[in-house]
């Protein structure tokens, strides 16, 4: 096959850009997925997995919807995954709860819910403020020094490195072709086709998507658009396997269905992402303690840190070029969360050749210059 | 004994390992002065040579032998030498600023060091045979540790398979000590004998020449050797039969016990951590911490002593572990006396003289180290090599992408006993070399502590901020 | 499995699943079951598959078993203590023990 039969080239292995892969060979879509080598910096593989919904979208309105619609599409879509590759993601909305552990940060909760479920034009959905007693009852084993939670039905979680697997299966076999170690340097259109430079040649496409997390802030401006991007560190605790024990999720701290206990999460401004600090470890570690005393025995088996793909205000963007027809442009922090939307009605759109604004028009980075502009 | 009270919160110099590197290093730089405190996890020092050398309970000398013994002096030198010497003390974190977590009957503590001398030494190769995880497979090394420290010999029907000299230390000593060993299946390549030629004359000079031929025969005169081609063990729970090809024949033989061995490798995982650079060694198909004359690494203040540092042996760990001490003598107190550098390094070269020979005569067979279809790679997290080879064949090019997909290195062993296997299956599938390939990326704690003791380290008002929100 | 090289002069007394077995002082948890013959001390938490000590130095994690209630305990690197009491740790260890 030479260089130049893609329909469309997309920068970006990670789970964004495998995602998108998937849904435009859906669409019948002959795909490249460029991808850098093992050690690329790679949020993907840094990920808390949940499917999250509470508490998403204060300061943008649209942005709790998108999210809702991802959340409502996440069981089909991963019956089609097991379908397709026999591989089970483990996708499981029991709700989900964020931990208090003193009456100040329980108010902070409240306030931030309550300022989010006021905006105007926002989706309908209940959270709701439960106290030590009302979370007991779901989750027996919280320690004393919880006083009460936030607790959503629509949240979930999933689990993440395989749904990183299983969709890099599904790709291999719809015949998307996967080019690990191919760096993308440069990207410029011509003769009606977007060609890209790469550490090992040049990939020839009609469409480009750019998925490239963080690095989209130096793609995106190649193709006539942007990305204004603010990475932040986060650090995360893994245990060993244990039995079940937690039958929901915790923003902070969920058990795998292998059994494991992820704990976190930390925002450092460091963006080093072979740095760690003990410190932070420590505090995360601290926090599981008092929020489940039974896990203070519990063997630590590995931390990692991991960078976050963050845009400057928080949130997605989704954009096409004016100058480079053919361009498209996703970044968002949730890619796990918004899978089924990347899959599912993002890949369509950019088979169409062009985004539903009906959809995505809040997205739009040219947010950034209305706030300057004000 | 001690505890973490017991412990200053900062030394001139923290030595990680006593085996034969850690305990000649700490010996000398806390002669010329320095603090030093040395750790390890084991409940005695000595290391894996030199293993329960302050209390083994085999009292006939002849049968570990007087290579063993000589232990003894370097145990009670390090002992009487000031160094503060902790045992039952797991070092799990080190970072570039040399910040020491170390773990002590259940109590986490930080310890800053002003120099730190790496000498965790080496551990066996894996050896990814089918059946290798059934109860009654163990490695040549456990039942080595068995015999010294414990006063225990295998019994039943025992096989020793594999290559390389430990497997005929072993031999020899469990003979010694009146085990029957019903045969040893050896892997060694017969095309090894023309690598190893070339490397002849050297190993001809070197010590290891008249003992090497002396262990030869004394178990060659007891056990019968069959060169084997392919090796698998099989049982139902536990180890029932051992089947084996060779000369194109295959071979069943009933089997309660096999120690397996192909060579031993740097136990990288403190140093990798740590962020010390690593590279591939050819000639001994592991990655070994690159380092200066001095054994400093690539982080600053951070040597590395011992056959961690790349496998030399146990006389030259001596040497190796005074070469980093002299270093780490003079960067912190300049005015103390040291012996000669030049002399000690003499002394290694001819300690290292026919490790070349070794090399390439006990280089184990691709056969034993890119298992196929379902032998298990991740012992932990039960890893097919098959699944490796998928992944791999979809594009997958390193272990730590790997790692994301499969598990495998996840596990609380943190990829020591597949790291190696998983990154020369990838070269071999992606026709790369395991150069490029690279290994996994650890981080601490490289080995487990509770989540009470991570919860009791010191927490900065920033630390705290960046969770808590 | 192993048996001991001539007869030892201290013992201790530690119960292994309940089954009392007699080990030397200076033992590991893993010695002593080895020369206890108990032919594992896990069973894994993937598989279920048993496993005993492969490595007996601390890199493998082969020899987990549960020692005085707590589990995951290296017992290839903690000494036997009289009246220490072992479990074989079935697949996933439990939390809060």
């Amino acid at each position: 096959m030479a260089a130049s039969d893609y329909d469309v080239a997309i920068v970006g292995g990670g789970l964004v850009g495998v995602a998108t892969a998937w849904g435009l060979a859906r669409e019948g879509c002959r795909v490249a997925l460029l991808d850098e080598g093992d050690r690329a910096v790679r949020a993907s593989r840094g990920n808390f997995a949940l499917v999250w919904v509470q508490s998403k979208g204060l300061g943008l309105a649209a942005y709790a919807g998108w999210t809702v619609r991802s959340s409502n599409a996440w069981t089909g879509f991963a019956a089609t995954l097991k379908e397709e590759t026999g591989l089970d993601v483990c996708f499981q909305r029991p709700g989900g709860f964020h931990l208090a552990l003193s009456e100040r940060e329980l108010e902070a909760r409240a306030n931030i819910l309550n300022r989010l479920h006021n905006q105007p034009g926002i989706v309908d959905y209940k959270t709701e403020i439960l106290d030590h007693s009302q979370v007991a009852k779901m989750l027996p084993d919280i320690g004393r020094e919880v006083v009460g939670a936030s607790y959503c039905p629509l949240d979930g979680h999933v689990n993440s490195l395989r749904l990183f697997r299983t969709l890099h299966t599904a790709i291999h076999t719809r015949g998307v072709k996967y080019l690990p170690s191919h760096r993308v340097e440069s990207i410029v259109r011509e003769g009606g086709e977007f060609r890209l430079g790469t550490t090992q040649g040049e990939v020839r496409a009609g469409r480009v998507a750019l998925a490239a997390g963080n690095a989209n802030m130096q793609l995106a401006p190649m193709v006539g658009l942007e990305a204004p991007m603010k990475p932040e560190r986060g650090q995360i605790v893994v245990t060993e396997r244990l039995r079940p024990f937690l039958h929901y999720p915790v923003v902070t701290l969920r058990q795998t269905d292998e059994g494991t206990v992820m704990i976190g999460d930390s925002k450092e401004e460091s963006i080093d992402p072979a740095g760690l600090t003990l410190g932070v470890s420590a505090t995360e570690a601290e926090r599981a303690v008092r929020q489940f005393p039974l896990l203070a025995n519990v063997n630590v088996v590995r931390t990692w840190s991991a960078i976050r793909v963050m845009t400057q205000d928080g949130f997605p963007i989704y954009d096409e070029s004016e100058t480079h027809p053919g361009a498209f442009v996703l970044c968002c922090h949730s890619g796990v969360t918004l899978a089924a939307n990347h899959a599912l009605t993002v890949a369509p759109m950019i088979a169409r050749g062009a985004l539903d604004k009906t959809l995505v028009a809040p997205f739009s980075a040219r947010r950034f210059h209305v706030q300057e502009a004000g | 004994m001690t505890g973490p009270s017991d412990l200053s919160s900062s030394y001139d110099l923290v030595v990680i390992g006593g085996g034969p590197a850690g305990l000649a290093a700490a010996a000398l730089a806390a002669r010329a002065g320095v603090s030093t405190v040395l750790f390890d996890e084991n409940p005695g020092i000595g290391g894996q040579i030199y293993r329960g050398i302050t209390s083994t309970p085999i009292k006939n000398r002849a049968v570990l032998g007087e290579d063993y013994w000589a232990g003894a002096s370097l145990a009670a030198e390090a002992k009487a030498s000031g160094a503060q010497i902790v045992t039952g003390a797991t070092v799990w974190s080190l970072d570039p600023s040399r910040q020491v977590g170390v773990s002590i009957g259940g109590e986490a503590r930080m310890i800053q060091a002003h120099r730190v001398i790496i000498a965790t030494g080496s551990l066996e190769r894996p050896f990814p045979i089918p059946g290798w995880t059934l109860p009654g497979v163990m490695t040549a090394g456990a039942a080595q540790t068995a015999l010294k420290a414990h006063g225990l010999v295998p019994e039943g029907r025992v096989l020793l398979a594999g290559s390389g000299p430990l497997l005929w230390l072993l031999a020899a000593q469990l003979l010694r000590a009146g085990t029957t060993i019903e045969t040893i299946l050896d892997t060694t390549p017969r095309s090894n004998w023309l690598r190893a030629l070339p490397h002849l004359a050297d190993f001809l000079l070197s010590p290891y020449w008249s003992k090497g031929l002396a262990l030869l025969r004394e178990v060659r005169a007891k056990v019968p050797v069959i060169p084997v081609q392919r090796l698998s063990a099989h049982g139902e729970g536990k180890l029932q039969h051992v089947e084996y090809q060779s000369a194109g024949k295959d071979y069943r033989r009933q089997a309660d016990m096999l120690f397996l061995h192909q060579g031993v490798v740097p136990n990288v995982n403190l140093a990798n951590a740590a962020g010390v650079a690593h590279r591939w060694s050819e000639r001994q198909l592991c990655f070994e911490p690159v380092l200066d004359v001095d054994s400093g690494s690539s982080v600053s203040g951070i040597s590395v002593a011992g056959d961690g540092a790349g496998i030399a042996g146990g006389t030259a760990a001596v040497e190796r572990g005074r070469i980093a001490a002299i270093a780490a003598v003079r960067a912190v107190k300049p005015s103390a006396s040291v012996p000669d550098p030049q002399s000690v390094r003499q002394r290694l070269q001819r300690e290292e003289l026919g490790r070349g020979f070794l090399d390439a005569l006990y280089r184990p067979a691709d056969m034993f180290r890119l298992p196929e279809g379902e032998t298990i790679v991740c012992r932990c997290e039960e890893v097919m090599a098959q699944q490796i080879h998928d992944m791999a064949a979809k594009g997958c090019e390193g272990p730590n992408q790997m790692k994301a997909f499969l598990r495998c290195g996840m596990g609380p062993c943190q990829g020591r006993l597949c790291g190696l296997t998983v990154t020369e299956l990838i070269a071999n599938e992606r026709h790369t070399r395991p150069a490029d390939v690279g290994y996994y990326r650890l981080r601490p704690p490289v080995k487990p502590i509770t989540l009470a003791e991570l919860a009791s380290l010191p927490i900065s008002e920033a630390e705290r901020k960046a969770v808590e929100r | 499995m192993f048996k001991r090289l001539g007869e030892t002069a201290s013992i201790v007394t530690i119960e292994v699943d309940g089954k009392t077995v007699r080990a030397r002082t200076g033992d590991t948890v893993a010695a002593a079951m080895l020369a206890g013959g108990i032919d594992h001390c896990r069973t894994t938490p993937v598989s279920g598959a048993p496993r005993a000590p492969y490595c007996l130095m601390g890199v493998c994690f082969e020899c987990l078993v549960i020692i005085d209630g707590i589990g995951s305990r290296q017992g290839c690197l903690i000494p036997v203590r009289d009246g220490m009491r072992v479990e074989t740790q079935q697949g996933k260890r439990e939390a809060g023990r």
